[in-house]
């Protein structure tokens, strides 16, 4: 059985040979057609004219469709149908989609797109945080707001007190494979359609809107994407449904995908964020209450921007108990890009502002941050069923006032039943040689004038589940064919987590076969329908669930027919090594396949799963929203140059739960890409807007993302040893998000750095280019 | 193992259709004469040699290598990751020169022997940097491996050739195969999924294996 070992990916030969498909590989059917989207160049105004002359009589047009041509649904948007596909008279960002041009090639679309003569009545953008509260410009009625205790007045009540603002950025997904669909007109009215997608129901749900069909006359299929990390969440909708719409017009195949340039003007990024901050705290930095402001640029539609404001507060607690705390979020409506999906989905922004808080209390007690984020933490609780069952470092006893006085409960309601952070760190603090080091850099520090070095743990909860509770199902299809070879399918997409292989693997463990005997094809939603996005982490937990109940319905079939020609007992049947043994009797799986076909059992099965046990009221703020949680931590030393705010990651040791991991390799694979993509979200990733609302850094020239030499030079990661209490799919953990908050080690290391050249404490912004490490030096120095 | 290039004898300028140029690198082939022919103001017909194999075609003088790669030829293993010469997605190779196809134009290579992913190994048949790649789990989603494989074969082959790069110390010594010396030499190919760990750790078993 190959589940918990570490096998390589499923399609590891096909990427390594470039024979793995993706929707721009797929051989299209002569005369397919190619579509381009004309774009708005304002930020916001009415459209007076729009004169598409010279488009349709451009080389290779064949059509060209405004929001007019459109036949039913003109919509795009995963919430509230605030997103028409094409501008209906009001533009709202630079970028938004005009028109779509239906060409003989891509090229030929993409110039005819330009040709347009657009005049508009151009009405003032709300582009900034400031404009966009001056003019109350929102989602919802106001801000949303958590509380317990009293904040206000447990800060006033402390002997310190701090406050302040930190600035985060948004980042740009640039998954490697643009957004990119294809259509494919059928037999009576039907459509397929292959989209680079993390939610093939709704491209099926809006597709079909699109072409006034029921879901059944829509199939969308999903092999895999070239990266996703929430930004083909959404984002992929107006492509295909501009593709369905262009086919169905002209009974053509169609296809489109955005040129990169395109690509990150038009789609919608992670929302960035200012938390501004007041806490109140005794003498070892035990916080007594806390306020957080959260203000986030939504952009101009809703999309999913109230899930994720709502996770970043469900995050603003992070590893830490506080009794006293009131969480206040404005979702701002702004003329930029709508802001959308990105791994963590507003988690790590709510990360990121308690972090801060708490190394502003550790500089300004003068403490080891560590120690402060300690006494702060959730207590190391017992699980009902006996605890942890794997070994570990001994926990040092949470502090004293936290074990007796309070319950330990998340702002929100939820008990904290599997918090492990007291060992894990114990642990990680002692692999890294923490506290040596610490003495080490600070030396270093006094000799070295210009180069100055800096370190810093920081941990990380992350609740696991969708908040929106009834997105926590999922199905799974499994057919075991007469020759014993078994096919999968389920409603989860592949985008390089190695969901498919953890999938497969589970599947092989029921039937005790090798995994070269199991096929998991395409993800398609005439196979499993109402699928939920794979997002929030939770593609393995929900379908290697809906597999195993399938496989295990199967299995059971199989024993049934196998024992009773025997007379023996089902529960006797076994399933191992490729054979299964019934009694005295061995026979392969392929001939116990076989014998089951030909006593006709039935040899298809599927399977369901609803994650059980939450429940969440996201207004009131109250309930158990997260079926677990998943946590880590990372140390990270770095260096700047105080001269230029250059600054090179030395080394940095990460320590992570992901439950008794399904696969070791594929998931630190994923904790090392999560930390390395959210590092580079804190540092060298900014997203810049020019007072026109154009975005300025729309190609990888000018927006810098991690390469090979960006990497710790020193990196070492390693898997925290633990079955999960509750019964997820044989104890994993999700491993898709939490990592990605690792990164925010860097920054604080950064910070640590540059408190190491003053007094003041270096409230440094992210992302923490060298810029702003420069100017964050010269602050501290008091040259600024 | 793949021998280490000559650049002397390998290097060449850009002069589309020169016969110069189709006879540094085509010597025993036929075509080797064959220079790219103008086909009306806009479309030039060109003879590469892909993968060991022949082929003729006619393309607009703007496409770019890699487009004629994908879209003509078919061979959609070499990616499109920004068409900008920014990501590596699209690294192939040109007479042994790693170059980004999509910052190169077709009818510039006639003559020339391009190699892309397909033709270094099959999934059956796999060259050694494929297998550790497989072997390190090199990759998440797969989008940038193809350009990165190539990369990696250069990488080495370039060391070998005592090409310095920027984190060379000594330019008069042998170039070490260091970790440095890697990761600098393959930060032009951006993995987004951050594999890089994994990458370094292939290139570095093939490496060892061929010292
Ligand atoms: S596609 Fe050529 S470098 Fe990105
Ligand atoms: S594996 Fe996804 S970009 Fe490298």
């Amino acid at each position: 059985m190959s589940v918990h070992r570490p096998t390589p990916h499923d399609s590891a030969r096909l990427h390594v040979t470039g024979a793995a498909r993706y929707v721009d590989d797929i051989p299209t059917p002569a005369g397919c057609l190619h579509l381009a989207f004309g774009q708005s160049t304002i930020a916001h105004g009415t459209i007076t004219a729009m004169d598409l002359t010279a488009v349709r009589a451009s080389e290779g047009v064949i059509a060209v469709l405004t929001a007019n041509d459109l036949p039913h649904a003109n919509d795009v948007s995963p919430s509230i149908h605030d997103e028409p596909l094409l501008a209906t008279g009001t533009v709202h960002y630079v970028g938004q989609p005009l028109f779509a041009v239906v060409a003989t090639s891509h090229t030929a679309a993409r110039k005819a797109a330009r040709l347009a003569e657009v005049t508009y009545d151009t009405k003032p953008a709300i582009l900034t945080i400031e404009e966009a509260m001056a003019a109350n410009s929102r989602f919802e009625e106001g801000p949303r707001v958590y509380t317990r205790g009293d904040a206000s007045g447990a800060i006033d009540a402390s002997a310190h007190v701090i406050d302040g603002v930190i600035d985060m950025g948004g980042q740009e997904h640039f998954y490697l494979e643009g957004q990119a669909a294809l259509a494919l007109p059928q037999d009576d009215g039907d459509m397929v359609v292959h989209s680079s997608t993390q939610h093939p129901s709704e491209i099926q749900h809006k597709v079909a809107d699109a072409l006034g069909l029921p879901m059944h006359g829509v199939k969308v299929e999903v092999r895999r994407m070239g990266g996703g990390f929430g930004g083909k969440e959404s984002q992929g909708n107006a492509l295909a449904v501009a593709c369905a719409v262009a086919a169905s017009l002209t009974g053509k195949p169609c296809k489109m995908r955005y040129d990169r340039d395109d690509d990150m003007v038009i789609t919608g990024k992670r929302h960035d964020f200012r938390i501004s901050y007041r806490a109140g705290f005794d003498h070892a930095g035990r916080v007594q209450g806390i306020e957080f402001v959260h203000y986030t640029r939504c952009g101009w539609a809703q999309d999913l921007s109230l899930p994720v404001a709502d996770r970043a507060m469900l995050h603003a607690d992070n590893a830490y108990f506080f009794e006293n705390i009131r969480i206040e979020s404005h979702r701002l409506r702004t003329n930029t890009q709508s802001a959308t999906a990105f791994r963590g989905f507003g988690g790590p922004q709510g990360i990121v502002g308690v972090e801060r808080v708490m190394d502003q209390i550790a500089h300004h007690l003068g403490l080891d941050p560590l120690e402060v984020r300690k006494v702060n933490y959730y207590a190391e609780m017992e699980s009902a069923d006996g605890g942890l069952s794997a070994p570990r470092a001994a926990a040092p006893l949470p502090p004293e006032s936290i074990l007796t006085k309070k319950k330990q409960v998340t702002p929100y309601g939820q008990e904290v039943t599997d918090f492990v952070l007291h060992g894990l760190t114990a642990d990680l603090a002692a692999r890294c040689d923490y506290e040596a080091r610490r003495v080490a850099v600070a030396e270093w520090n006094a000799g070295s004038p210009v180069l100055k070095r800096g370190m810093a743990i920081t941990p990380v909860k992350f609740g696991i589940s969708f908040t929106l509770s009834h997105l926590n199902q999922a199905g799974a299809l499994v057919h075991v064919y007469q020759d014993g070879s078994v096919a999968l399918n389920h409603g989860g997409t592949e985008m390089g987590q190695g969901l498919y292989q953890k999938v497969a693997q589970v599947a092989s463990g029921v039937f005790g076969i090798g995994l070269e005997q199991v096929r998991l094809t395409a993800t398609d939603t005439s196979k499993v329908p109402n699928t939920s996005a794979t997002a929030a982490s939770s593609g393995s937990d929900l379908n290697g669930m809906a597999v195993l109940a399938a496989c295990e319905a199967l299995r059971a079939r199989m024993a049934d027919h196998l024992a009773a020609v025997r007379q023996g007992e089902p529960a006797d049947v076994v399933f191992e090594g490729g054979l299964v043994r019934v009694g005295a009797d061995e026979m392969t799986f392929c001939a116990a396949a076989k014998e089951c076909y030909e006593g006709r059992v039935s040899l298809s099965a599927t399977g369901f799963y609803k994650t059980p046990d939450i429940s969440w009221d996201r207004i009131k703020g109250n309930g158990r929203p997260f079926y677990y949680f998943a946590y880590g931590a990372a140390c990270s030393e770095v260096v700047i140059d105080t001269l230029t705010g250059e600054y090179k990651v030395l080394r940095t040791d990460i320590l992570h739960d992901a439950g008794r991991s399904l696969n070791p390799a594929l998931d630190i694979g994923q904790i090392e890409g999560g930390f390395v993509q959210g590092a580079g979200w804190l540092t060298t990733e900014e997203l810049v807007w020019d007072d026109k609302g154009r975005l300025r850094t729309h190609a990888p020239s000018t927006y810098k993302i991690p390469a090979a030499s960006d990497r710790p030079k020193v990196f070492n990661v390693a898997l925290f040893e633990g079955d999960n209490p509750e019964a997820t799919i044989h104890r994993s953990k999700a491993v898709g998000e939490p990592p990605f908050c690792l990164g925010i080690s860097v920054l604080m290391a950064l910070s640590d750095a540059v408190a190491a050249c003053g007094a003041a404490y270096p409230a440094l912004d992210a992302p923490a280019t060298p810029e702003r490490v420069l100017k964050a030096v010269m602050r501290v120095r008091g040259d600024a | 193992m793949s021998p280490a290039i000559n650049f002397e004898l390998r290097r060449r300028t850009f002069i589309a259709g020169t016969a110069v140029a189709a006879v540094t690198v085509g010597m025993s082939r036929k075509a080797a004469a064959q220079t790219a022919a103008p086909v009306g103001a806009e479309s030039t017909t060109v003879f590469l040699t892909v993968n060991g194999e022949g082929r003729e075609l006619t393309v607009d003088n703007r496409t770019t290598l890699l487009d004629a790669l994908r879209e003509h030829l078919q061979l959609t293993g070499t990616k499109k990751g920004c068409d900008h010469g920014q990501c590596g997605a699209c690294t192939c190779t040109v007479n042994g020169t790693r170059v980004n196809s999509c910052l190169s134009l077709a009818v510039m290579h006639d003559g020339d022997e391009v190699e892309t992913i397909e033709g270094i190994g099959a999934p059956d048949a796999m060259d050694p940097m494929q297998t550790a790649f497989v072997e390190n789990d090199g990759f998440q989603c797969g989008y940038c491996t193809p350009g990165q494989i190539q990369s990696a074969r250069a990488v080495l082959d370039e060391i070998r050739a005592g090409i310095p790069s920027h984190v060379t110390d000594d330019l008069t010594a042998e170039i070490t195969i260091t970790d440095a010396e890697i990761r600098e030499r393959m930060s032009g190919n951006i993995c987004r999924c951050g594999a890089y760990a994994n990458i370094l750790a292939a290139i570095t078993q093939v490496a060892e294996d061929q010292a």
